[in-house]
């Protein structure tokens, strides 16, 4: 087997993996930092999944093969009201970031199977019928090598996930929105001082990063899993958390690190395929993107420092 | 009322039964708006917990790991620092307990506590980890121990493949001799599968208890948990009490998977998903207040409804997973306490 053909089965299994965890890392990077920790992703990411599917499931007899994109929409809007109660409780209430976030964990994974039993009075959903499906790109894909390799058998959402991941680069590192958020979770005090409202940005942090993780998860349901069950979404928000620390909070860093963590978890599927790799347990390659997570905290990988006021209520007036 | 606001050691206590009370009607609102009965769901609830001896045998042995899951998560909490690992110390003790339970010819006043003080030591040793990084390179533990639970997840069913596999997904049993499973306690209770494991909890809960308020230790490890610059000035070892407090947290939570493996299963089921144990944990120690004595409790209170959703389940039709609901509820308000401090303030206001 050559060199191409391997990166021909790497690279499209990897961009496939990679994108709902590459959604989920950027609102990551949105709620962190505006200065609120988001350990709610996984459970952001799975009513995601959830509305996701339920939604494809309820339009797809009328509304065809457009019905999964709408759902993302719907995923999107759902999460993003879900993440409301994080914001309520760890902006206004003072709640302790963690805490909440694993409360929003519990609830996510509670109502939404709670609603599955009601709705389908079974565990699990049916399949959708349209999937978000791997796709060849048209002209592109016919670019000797280079088609083959970065633009067949890949859905069109892992190109909107490295889209969106520039665009998000520049919305907080180009505009002055971006900047403000920034401000508001190194030193919101100073920000407030400067006249933004630390509060409404830190509210609108954590709805981005519910509105991404929404997507997130319903693009894994819709173009890895298809259905819907308690299992779907089990690690992926951790996963995508962990991509955002080690890209150091950076919307093109935790892009990188998202696709990253997709590529090594890939390998543990497609590695069967690859000689060499055949050697390594498998088990090697899916703690990889932990372990290096931690290596790079500790700063052998280059570390990586989180944003100042990360994980602090801001009280207005208090010293 | 002004009274309670101002004392702030009541209103620490009452705020987890105001919570608890809160996250119940909420619950009942839900199975309202579910159009089930909330009273026969809380009526097959309550059967489900205390209705028969049988029950109460299930809610006791369902609290033996959740208690020191709690005392895990509640330990560290009094350092000030969040272990949200204990899945994965559980998960490592419980591998640990296993294969000594299995691998080692002793007898069994020898075996029971060799296994149980393997778990704990690999426990320990898995808190250690964030607690090191923590202390010497200031590495926030909550990532850490997040991405440790995953590596024990996947590190622990692998090695159970590799060296204890007995198929169809399941390790060897552990020795006859190693087991904390009681006939005499099964029988008391009808059939149901209560061990010995709930003496060890309890034990345990005495232990935090000594350490947290009997040794310089423990009065160490609240004040680095208070102010840790403050601790420093005052002469203590904040790095040495940092990495003490996770490793002691570690143990704990490490004997919790030795109750699985020596107590409920006998033996460890290669596992794809998480038990959920640790994390329930987070929310027990939450309700419990950090206190050996309130852990207890809330551990009995969260075992018992989680070994009752079936029961509701069968009784009333409502899905088991509204008790997870009920468990978010109730983190929710507790962390929360704000607000509960907002509607009693207000409330006194008016009583004026």
């Amino acid at each position: 087997m050559s060199f191409l053909e391997i990166l021909a089965i790497i690279i499209p299994a990897a961009l496939y993996t990679a994108a709902p965890l590459v959604f989920t890392a950027l609102g990551g990077v949105f709620s962190e930092r505006s200065g609120v920790v988001n350990i709610g992703l996984e459970g952001l990411m799975l009513f995601g999944a959830f509305t996701g599917v339920l939604t494809t499931l309820m339009i797809q007899d009328t509304v065809g093969a457009a019905s999964p994109w709408i759902a993302i929409l719907a995923a999107a809007l759902a999460s993003g009201l879900f993440s409301l109660l994080h914001a309520v409780a760890s902006i206004t209430l003072r709640a302790d970031q963690t805490v909440s976030g694993v409360a929003i964990n519990f609830l996510a994974a509670g109502l939404s199977l709670f609603l599955i039993k009601k709705i389908f009075d079974k565990g699990q959903t049916d399949f959708v019928q349209f999937r978000i499906n791997k796709s060849d790109v048209p002209f592109l894909s016919d670019i000797p090598v280079i088609g083959d390799i970065f633009f067949s058998r890949i859905p069109y959402t892992s190109y909107l996930a490295i889209l969106i991941a520039i665009l998000v680069w520049y919305i907080i590192y180009k505009t002055p929105f971006g900047l403000r958020m920034r401000a508001v979770g190194e030193h919101p005090m100073a920000a407030d001082t400067m006249g933004i409202n630390v509060t409404r940005m830190r509210y609108i942090g954590v709805m981005i990063s519910g509105v991404f993780a929404g997507i997130g998860g319903a693009v894994y349901a819709l173009s890895i899993s298809g259905n819907f069950t308690g299992g779907t979404i089990s690690g992926q928000g951790f996963l995508a958390l962990a991509a955002m620390i080690f890209g150091k909070w950076h919307p093109l860093g935790a892009m990188g690190a998202a696709l990253f963590f997709g590529f090594a978890q890939s390998l543990s599927i497609t590695g069967a395929q690859i000689p060499l790799l055949k050697e390594i347990p498998s088990v090697f390659l899916i703690i990889a993107p932990y372990v290096l997570t931690i290596l790079a905290l500790t700063g052998f990988v280059g570390r990586a420092e989180a944003p100042k006021a990360l994980g602090t209520p801001y009280e207005k007036g208090k010293r | 009322m002004q009274k309670l606001l101002k004392n702030e050691k009541l209103f620490n206590t009452i705020v987890p039964v105001i919570a608890a009370v809160l996250g119940m009607v909420v619950g009942a609102i839900i199975m309202l708006l579910g159009n089930y009965d909330p009273v026969a769901g809380f009526s097959a609830l309550f059967n489900g917990m205390f209705g028969s001896p049988k029950a109460v045998g299930e809610t006791i042995r369902a609290a033996s790991p959740l208690i020191l899951a709690g005392l895990a998560v509640g330990f560290a909490f009094k350092a000030g620092l969040f272990n949200i690992g204990v899945e994965g110390q559980l998960l490592v003790g419980w591998l640990a307990s296993v294969w000594v339970g299995y691998a080692f010819d002793l007898p069994t006043v020898l075996h029971i506590p060799v296994a149980i003080l393997a778990a704990a030591l690999a426990g320990g040793f898995w808190g250690l980890i964030p607690g090191f990084l923590k202390a010497r390179f200031k590495v926030h533990e909550v990532i850490v121990t997040i991405m440790l639970n995953y590596v024990a997840l996947y590190t622990t069913a692998a090695l159970i493949k590799k060296y204890l596999y007995a198929g169809n997904e399941k390790s060897y049993k552990v020795d006859g001799t190693a087991s904390l499973a009681s006939p005499f306690l099964s029988s008391l209770t009808e059939g149901s599968r209560l061990h010995w494991g709930i003496v060890v909890a309890i034990i345990a809960a005495i232990i935090m208890w000594f350490i947290i308020e009997k040794t310089s230790l423990g009065y160490e490890l609240r004040a680095v948990g208070i102010n840790q610059h403050a601790s420093m000035y005052a002469g203590m070892n904040v790095p040495r009490n940092i990495m003490m407090s996770m490793v002691i947290s570690g143990a704990f939570a490490g004997t919790a998977g030795a109750m699985e493996g020596l107590g409920t299963f006998q033996n460890m089921t290669v596992l794809s998903a998480f038990t959920g144990t640790g994390f329930d944990g987070i929310a027990v120690a939450l309700l419990g207040a950090n206190n050996a004595f309130g852990i207890i409790i809330a551990a009995v209170l969260f075992g018992g409804l989680s070994t009752a959703a079936p029961q509701m389940n069968f009784d009333a039709n409502v899905p088991s997973e509204l008790i997870d609901i009920i468990i978010a509820l109730i983190i929710f308000f507790v962390a929360s306490s704000y607000l509960i401090r907002l509607i009693l303030t207000r409330f006194s206001k008016e009583g004026k």
